[in-house]
């Protein structure tokens, strides 16, 4: 089976006189799956999740998504591919605050053209499945950490997206909340297919994934789960 | 000392914000420099022009406690042997003063006196002349100043050509006085030549009196009885009174270059108002780290004033050396024409200078103020946990206040004029302004409410943004809203009266030539035998003559001009008229008045008027009011014939000429030179040529004003770029998801610049509608009070139309460019800092 993610090789350097932050990674990953990467902080995870969402560039490999080699695509195609094929979810939030509930969740529909009546309906849905169906013309500031970051899981996912990109998204929340958070997250994966690669710290939230993995710069090694 | 520590870490968190955004400080200093360049350029220009002028004044008037001025008319010598015999007289000065025509064109002003006399009361003016007294005693010789020796171009010994009557005359510059003597351009002669020489035998323009001890001299003018036309005042009076005639344009130019100073002082205020938004988590934290509300509001108010200190530093170097330009180049009246071509140096007191930088402070502080108070009344916690800061109080307090200050500037703006100044005219502007300005967010909110939704993503995005920030995108507006609104203002003003001076111009210039006599001279007039020769030069279907003269009718105002011409029916049909009278009462003679002469005197159609002519009180009425431009210190017009009756003086100093058909201008204005041979004593100008010239005088007059207009604009804008780069950098996250969800930077750019676009035409429109508002103001309250003309109101559409466009197009330029630093690594970045 042809992995949905796979990264060969990738090398990524910012200053010449210091040793890369990515130093010859390879990866694979299949769809339907849902990794934890962990790893100290500087480690470069933040480096790993930019190059793999296109945000950054190799200075050496490949990384390829779906078939599609990103490492070959201009700015522009790659912004449509990370439209298309990915959805993040951040340790703050980071909803637009001047967009209602409904408004945050459709906006990936929006860029991507979605008619208004279908975007509505789909909005509705994601909101229905993170239990904020209420919420949809609410505010950002009316809304609990733990709501907004449902509405982030919302957004990340309403263009069903091949891959789900998720930094620290229980950073900032309390252990409950957190736990449901994490839950979500991977019901949400797993309901829509795609893949999904969760970034964290804790051993509680690696403990959800399917696989975990310790990242040191060079390589990614299996950690055992649960 | 804890308390120290406390204020030193807040300063050191808050000036460490100007280190890293030095541009944005090189802006907002740039700001408050150029308003107070501005105002401080002006200020100097206005202060040197008017010190030149006093010393003028003061060099003529010298230890004199009281002048009896009979202005250009003058009266009897009589009067001199009366005054000189009173005992509370201890000298008695007689002085003519006349404006001698020079046979090369133009005119010099010559005094003559008695320099014994004169030299006991202006002894810097005369000393050097005492001791050569013999040598000014024949008919011709004149002494010359060492402004008018060089203007001239004729020394000591040298003879000056001048044009009295038909004939010219040449006069033995016999001595030039020292440069300290007068600074302005003068000839002096004794006084019994000049009598003799000039034409003016018997006749004295004023007797300068130095009063004995102990005499006061308000007192001893009330007791005496003078002649028709002759009045006393003290010499501060007059020097009071020759500050009047440029009073009014001085004011109106201090008013432009604060309009400068005002909007840096808004830039400001949005500069610290987005600033200390964007920083609010971090005053949050010194407040959770125990410095108190008090500190951190000092700390900002100390951060404007370090903005203020450096701005107003070289504000007023920068200003210092605009008016050392000026005075150069423009000379002391800016290109008004107020002032002869009188070279003044630069006059700026150190106090003076201490107190434009003090300005610097005082307007940065100002503008630091109420960004300083909300702030630190932030509530730490909600600040500290992030979200959208609280904005709402502001927009609803500002309403009730901006609704206040509408009503209480329409109210003040009907208030009369104080001390003839239009005062209560610019606190309504200034209070209209404030109001429109705490009115921006609503206005904002209901116009953006109205906007329909664009089908685009972006445009979308864009109009759901400013919805939303609606209260921050009020201050980024209301920087473009007071620029914009005082430029549409002053253009609609300047547009109304110029179109205004212009069909003017085609009224009261109906020939097709005209003739002026030495203007502004004494000595050189046409007589009846000329008058008809004129009328028999084959190409003239019609001549008509005038005469003008001037008349004071009070010690305190200028003198007022009267003119005889023909008032035959046709000729009072084409006046400019304001106001007739529907009937008036026969038996007494009736004269028509200007619209300054109505309002300095406050005379109305039908009411009577004394007037000092030909050695007499003569009762007129006022027949009607016209409008007359070329004078803001009121004219008479008077039928010739009836003038011609109360003095017997039948010279005139101006004509009008309307050609046969089949004859050019240029070949009977030629007809006209040799028959009357005056040499550049006669001007022949054509109509078209006089209009043209009078429109490039008004538009040199209001060149300083474009000027101020334009930097003003460009303040506003320079703070709009501010505004957009502080918010665009308080954007990066916002930015870096909307990367992450997939906009390219195209489209991140593309909303930028629909926002400033659509802010832009917020502001434009709202400019439009409140600078509409503010012209009203301009024309029919500061403008009428000021000068005492009244405008048709006129607003130019196209003018308003590009200049909007070019608004909406700098603002979303300006957002774009603005926003370039905050696309990079930086935005995605910024998704993972915690603020």
């Amino acid at each position: 089976m042809t992995p949905l993610l796979e990264l060969r090789g990738v090398v990524r350097r910012y200053q010449p006189e210091r040793p890369p932050v990515l130093d010859g990674l390879s990866f694979v990953l299949d769809a339907g799956e849902y990794v934890a990467i962990m790893g100290e902080s500087g480690v470069g995870k933040s480096t790993l999740l930019n190059v793999i969402a296109g945000l950054d560039r190799p200075d050496a490999g490949t990384v390829t998504l779906d078939g599609h080699e990103l490492t070959a695509l201009d700015d522009d195609a790659l912004t449509l591919e990370r439209r298309r094929s990915m959805g993040f979810v951040f340790q703050a939030f980071h909803v637009l605050p001047y967009l209602t509930a409904a408004r945050n969740v459709g906006l990936p529909l929006e860029l991507l053209g979605w008619a208004a009546t279908e975007r509505e309906a789909r909005v509705t849905a994601m909101l229905r499945q993170v239990g904020l169906e209420s919420a949809a013309e609410r505010l950002p500031r009316e809304l609990s950490g733990g709501e907004l970051q449902r509405i982030a899981i919302a957004r990340a996912l309403a263009h069903r997206p091949r891959l789900l990109l998720a930094d620290e998204p229980t950073g900032n929340l309390d252990p409950r909340t957190a736990a449901q958070v994490l839950a979500l997250l991977r019901d949400q994966v797993k309901v829509h297919g795609g893949a999904g690669i969760l970034i964290t710290h804790s051993r509680a939230a690696a403990a959800t994934a399917d696989r975990a993995f310790e990242f040191d710069g060079r390589e990614l090694k299996s950690l055992p789960t649960g | 000392m804890a308390g120290q520590g406390r204020s030193r870490v807040a300063f050191a968190v808050l000036t460490a914000q100007l280190r890293d955004r030095p541009l944005r400080l090189l802006v907002t200093i740039g700001a408050i420099a150029l308003g107070i360049a501005l105002t401080a350029g002006v200020y100097f220009v206005n202060a040197s022009a008017l010190a030149e002028f006093a010393r003028a004044t003061r060099a003529l008037t010298g230890t004199a406690d009281l002048v009896i001025d009979g202005g250009r008319a003058g009266f009897g010598e009589q009067l001199y042997g009366a005054l000189a015999a009173r005992p509370e007289v201890a000298i008695a000065s007689p002085v003519l003063e006349v404006d001698v025509a020079l046979a090369g064109g133009g005119t010099l002003p010559v005094l003559g006196v008695d320099p014994f006399i004169a030299g006991r009361l202006q002894p810097a003016l005369y000393a050097d002349l005492v001791g050569s007294f013999v040598d000014l005693l024949p008919p011709r010789a004149i002494a010359l100043s060492a402004a008018a020796a060089r203007a001239l171009g004729v020394g000591r010994g040298g003879t000056l050509k001048v044009r009295v009557g038909s004939e010219e005359l040449p006069l033995e510059v016999v001595a030039v006085l020292p440069e300290t003597a007068y600074g302005r351009r003068l000839g002096v002669m004794d006084i019994g030549s000049a009598q003799w020489t000039l034409g003016r035998l018997g006749r004295l323009s004023r007797i300068e009196l130095r009063l004995a001890s102990g005499v006061e001299a308000q007192r001893f003018a009330t007791s005496l009885r003078l002649p028709p036309g002759a009045l006393a005042a003290t010499p501060a009076v007059a020097e009071a009174r020759a500050a009047t005639l440029t009073r009014a344009y001085r004011v109106n130019l201090n008013m432009l270059a604060l309009v400068a100073l005002l909007t840096g002082a808004f830039l400001v205020f949005a500069t610290q108002a987005l600033g200390t938004l964007r920083r609010r988590a971090q005053f949050a934290l010194l407040r959770a780290l125990g410095v108190r509300r008090g500190e951190i509001e000092a700390a900002v108010l100390l951060e404007g004033a370090l903005v203020g200190t450096a701005g107003g530093v070289l504000g007023t170097g920068l200003g210092w050396l605009i008016a050392a330009l000026a005075l150069a180049h423009f000379g002391g009246d800016l290109g008004a024409g107020f002032f002869d071509g009188v070279q003044i140096a630069v006059e700026a007191a150190p106090s003076a200078l201490a107190a434009f930088v003090c300005l610097g402070i005082v307007v940065a502080v100002a503008g630091s103020w109420l960004p300083a108070r909300r702030v630190a009344s932030v509530a730490p916690a909600k600040a500290l946990k992030g979200g959208d800061p609280e904005l709402a109080g502001v927009a609803r307090h500002g309403g009730r206040v901006g609704l206040g200050l509408l009503l209480a500037g329409t109210a003040v703006a009907f208030l009369p004029p104080i001390e003839g100044l239009p005062v209560a005219g610019y606190a309504a502007v200034a209070l209209l302004l404030f109001g429109a300005v705490l009115l921006v967010p609503a206005f904002a909110a209901t116009t953006l409410a109205a906007v329909p939704a664009e089908r685009g993503a972006i445009g979308r995005l864009a109009l759901a943004r400013l919805r939303g920030t609606v209260v921050q995108s009020a201050v980024s507006l209301a920087a473009i809203v007071v620029s914009f609104s005082l430029m549409v203002a002053m253009a609609i003003m300047v547009h109304s009266f110029r179109d205004s001076f212009e069909r003017w111009l085609g009224q009261v210039l109906p020939a097709d030539m005209y003739l002026r006599i030495a203007p502004g001279s004494d000595t050189t007039f046409l007589g009846p035998a000329e008058t008809a020769a004129v009328a028999k030069i084959p190409g003239i279907a019609r001549s008509e003559f005038r005469r003008l003269t001037q008349l004071s009718l009070a010690p305190d105002r200028p003198p007022v001009t009267l003119i005889a011409r023909p008032l035959g029916a046709q000729v009072l049909a084409q006046l400019p008229w304001v106001a007739r009278a529907d009937r008036l009462e026969p038996g007494r003679p009736v004269v028509y008045v200007s619209e300054a002469m109505g309002d300095l005197y406050g005379l109305a159609p039908g009411a009577t008027l004394a007037l000092p002519v030909g050695g007499r009180v003569r009762e007129v009425l006022v027949g009607g009011i016209w409008r007359d431009y070329a004078r803001s210190t009121g004219t008479i017009l008077v039928d010739r014939t009836t003038y011609e009756g109360w003095t017997g003086d039948a010279l005139v100093t101006e004509g009008l000429v309307w050609l046969a058909p089949g004859f050019t201008p240029g070949g009977v204005g030629a007809a006209l030179r040799a028959r009357l041979d005056m040499g550049e004593s006669l001007q022949v100008v054509e109509s078209t040529a006089l209009k043209e010239r009078s429109l490039k005088a008004f538009d040199r007059a209001f060149a300083i004003t474009y000027a101020l207009e334009a930097i003003a604009v460009g303040i506003g804008l320079a703070g709009v770029a501010v505004a957009f780069g502080s918010q665009a950098l308080a954007r990066r996250a916002e930015f870096g998801v909307l990367r992450h969800v997939g906009c390219s930077r195209r489209q991140i750019r593309a909303l930028l610049a629909l926002e400033g676009a659509l802010l832009g035409a917020l502001g434009a429109a709202y400019g439009l509608l409140v600078g509409t508002i503010l012209s009203l103001v301009l024309v029919y309250v500061v403008n009428r009070q000021s000068f005492h003309w009244s405008l048709d109101f006129v607003v130019p559409m196209g003018q308003l139309a590009v200049v909007s466009a070019a608004l909406v197009l700098a603002a979303a330029t300006t957002a774009r460019i603005a926003a370039r630093a905050a696309l990079g690594e930086a935005a995605v970045r910024a998704v993972r800092e915690d603020w």
